[in-house]
């Protein structure tokens, strides 16, 4: 079982640190927006794998609250983006 | 809780569902590094994101199936299938306006009418 955690973690930090490194280097805003979307989906899934394997849902609602909260602001950034909005 | 066979069945399907999203997540990250430009890593950016999340959260079901957890759960998945793909469509409308993408690499392009 500590073999999956450590390969778990392993994943997890790497593609962590691949989104950080889109966020850095990002030659865009768009980038950028795109990289914290997935920094956001990686923490939610990070802390739904550490909920699995300790058997435990205390931190559920937080899943909840980052799912309906992680997108407000790449939605935000995109709307102001587009120069031509029709909306 | 550990069975006969040393290990309880559950304890597999929870390994192999957090490996599955981790995986999903090594995936994404690295699609966000490797793709030329922004529509493209808007694949990776999505597809792991909804993949990932559903292995999390069946294997939260699976460590206590109680009737408030899966419920719970389903609203988390139910959300998040909801909220990602509109994103994703916002960005790569901005993302098409704006210009973030390269030409030389777009094989369709349905949006602008045939000149």
């Amino acid at each position: 079982m500590t073999v999956v955690i450590v390969i778990a973690g392993v994943l997890f930090g790497a593609g962590a640190v691949g989104a950080l490194w889109r966020i850095i280097r990002g030659p865009s805003a768009l980038d950028r927006i795109i990289a914290s979307d997935v920094l956001v989906a990686t923490a939610m899934c990070a802390i739904g794998a550490e909920m699995a394997i300790n058997r435990h849902t205390d931190n559920l609602p937080v899943l909840l609250g980052l799912a309906l909260f992680g997108i407000v602001g790449s939605v935000s950034v995109a709307r102001f983006i587009s120069s031509r909005d029709d909306a | 809780m550990t069975g006969d066979l040393g290990f309880d069945i559950r304890d597999v399907i929870t390994a192999a569902l957090v490996l599955l999203a981790a995986l999903m997540c090594f995936a994404a990250g690295v699609g966000l590094i490797r793709f030329p430009d922004v529509l493209s890593r808007l694949h990776a950016a999505t597809k792991p994101q909804i993949l990932g999340l559903i292995a999390i959260v069946a294997d939260v079901a699976v460590t206590n199936p109680s009737v408030g957890t899966i419920t719970l759960a389903l609203a988390i998945v139910f959300f998040q299938s909801l909220t990602a793909p509109a994103s994703a469509h916002m960005i790569g409308r901005a993302a098409y306006r704006t210009e973030h993408f390269r030409r030389d690499i777009l094989v369709i392009d349905e949006y602008t009418p045939r000149q």
